[in-house]
């Protein structure tokens, strides 16, 4: 038995950003490790490919806005409810004990990280970018802000893709937008009696 | 009571939009206050760096250090035998400089701050080299000179600065940190422009050539400053 998860839409914004938070993140390495940038040259193309690829990652997020399954998950992203705290401080997260909602605070707070990280790149990357629009300083404190918001935002990419990768279920759940009820009501046993009361 | 644990859920703190406002706030007081605390940071980390026995502390962004910018593919490296620096075009007496002409010239030190313009910055490096206007008086620019424009044996990058401003403390730069420039900072002969941005100090310099006109090269292109001078 199986229930649905997540929506067509949002899977599609989903792997979108996915596979541009991947551009961005290979041509980051390039254009921020030496040998790299010296083996690989072509600076220019390698900065259009990177300053492009960040500013249309907001586009397929903006874009899911106008379905309504997607705002009602944003919307449950959003909201921490004392499950979520309680989740958070226990040390059996994984036992099913605490019963979390759709989404559980771990999830949450990536995604809001993951959301904050990008603005803060997006806005430091523009400076970047334009070189006249601030002075001199405050493009330094955005190249370091830059480089910090982007090495937290990559370990956090890492991390979610390793969580992924252990919990098959979850990963197939984004991918196909179904989960199997015995998971959904071990992971989220909250939205699991929502969807399917019986 | 089966909608009620959905309206539990959405009813719950909005932690998500503080935490995505807060990093935002984070990240402005970060760009404006960051070029204090850059230095800071460097200063403190500068000895974890030289006693981390793992390496890994290199690649933590603390901003006081070079990045590596090739806008070509891989560059060829030249050393003291292949090495040619041609000063040409609107000159009377066009010359061909290998690496031992040019440490035969008298030799200039010069140690300031490197400043890319994109913001990052690394303090007090110190070159030595022949002063660029010594070389221009050697070539003897005819009236119509006005400007230059390097060119860089990456095949690809070309720079402009005015004689003027040529005139001004510019080093054919032959050591950087008291050794020979290395092929990754631009050797063994690159320009350093010490009143302008990083983009104005071609690496891998291969020919100077005076022209009748201040013509953009790679990055004035590509819509960085003509001038380049630090601060503006």
């Amino acid at each position: 038995m199986s229930i649905a998860r997540f929506t067509a839409v949002e899977r599609a914004v989903h792997w979108a950003v996915a596979v541009l938070m991947m551009v961005c993140i290979l041509t980051a390495l390039v254009l921020y490790n030496g040998s790299l940038a010296l083996l690989v040259g072509h600076r220019h193309a390698v900065v259009t490919v990177h300053e492009w690829s960040g500013i249309a990652l907001p586009v397929p997020m903006l874009l899911g806005a106008l379905s309504a399954a997607y705002r009602l998950d944003v919307r449950r992203l959003n909201r921490f409810t004392e499950a979520d705290w309680a989740w958070l401080r226990s040390k059996d997260r994984r036992s099913g004990r605490i019963r979390v909602g759709k989404f559980n605070a771990g999830q949450k707070l990536n995604a809001s990280l993951s959301v904050g990280a990008t603005l803060v790149l997006l806005g430091t990357g523009t400076i970047m970018w334009f070189t006249g629009l601030v002075r001199l300083s405050w493009r330094t404190g955005a190249t370091l802000i830059h480089d910090w918001s982007a090495l937290a935002l990559g370990l956090l990419v890492l991390g979610h893709v390793v969580y992924a990768l252990r919990d098959t279920e979850a990963l197939r759940g984004m991918w196909s937008g179904r989960v199997s009820v015995q998971w959904a009501s071990r992971e989220h046993a909250a939205w699991a009696d929502e969807v399917d009361p019986g | 009571m089966s909608d009620r644990p959905e309206r539990s859920e959405l009813d719950g703190t909005p932690v998500g939009r503080r935490v995505v406002l807060g990093l935002i706030g984070l990240g402005a007081l970060g760009v404006v206050t960051g070029s204090t605390i850059q230095q800071g940071l460097s200063r403190a980390l500068a000895p974890v760096q030289l006693r981390d026995p793992t390496g890994l502390s290199q690649y933590l962004p603390i901003g006081d250090t070079f990045r590596y910018y090739s806008v070509a593919g891989a560059v060829e490296s030249q050393d003291a035998a292949t090495y040619r620096l041609a000063v040409s075009g609107l000159v009377n007496t066009p010359t061909t400089y290998t690496l031992a002409d040019l440490h035969a010239l008298p030799q200039v030190a010069i140690t300031e701050d490197f400043h890319c313009v994109t913001g990052w910055s690394v303090e007090d490096v110190p070159w030595t080299g022949v002063r660029l206007s010594h070389l221009l008086d050697l070539a003897s620019p005819t009236p119509e000179a006005v400007a230059i424009r390097f060119r860089s044996f990456d095949g690809v990058y070309t720079e402009n600065m005015t004689l003027a401003q040529a005139r001004d403390d510019v080093l054919v730069a032959l050591t950087m940190y008291g050794e020979p420039v290395t092929d990754a900072h631009g050797g063994p002969v690159r320009i350093y422009a010490a009143p302008m941005y990083g983009y104005k100090s071609t690496k891998w310099l291969s020919e100077i050539e005076l022209t009748d006109s201040n013509i953009p090269g790679y990055w004035e292109e590509r819509g960085y400053p003509l001038d380049g001078i630090i601060g503006e």
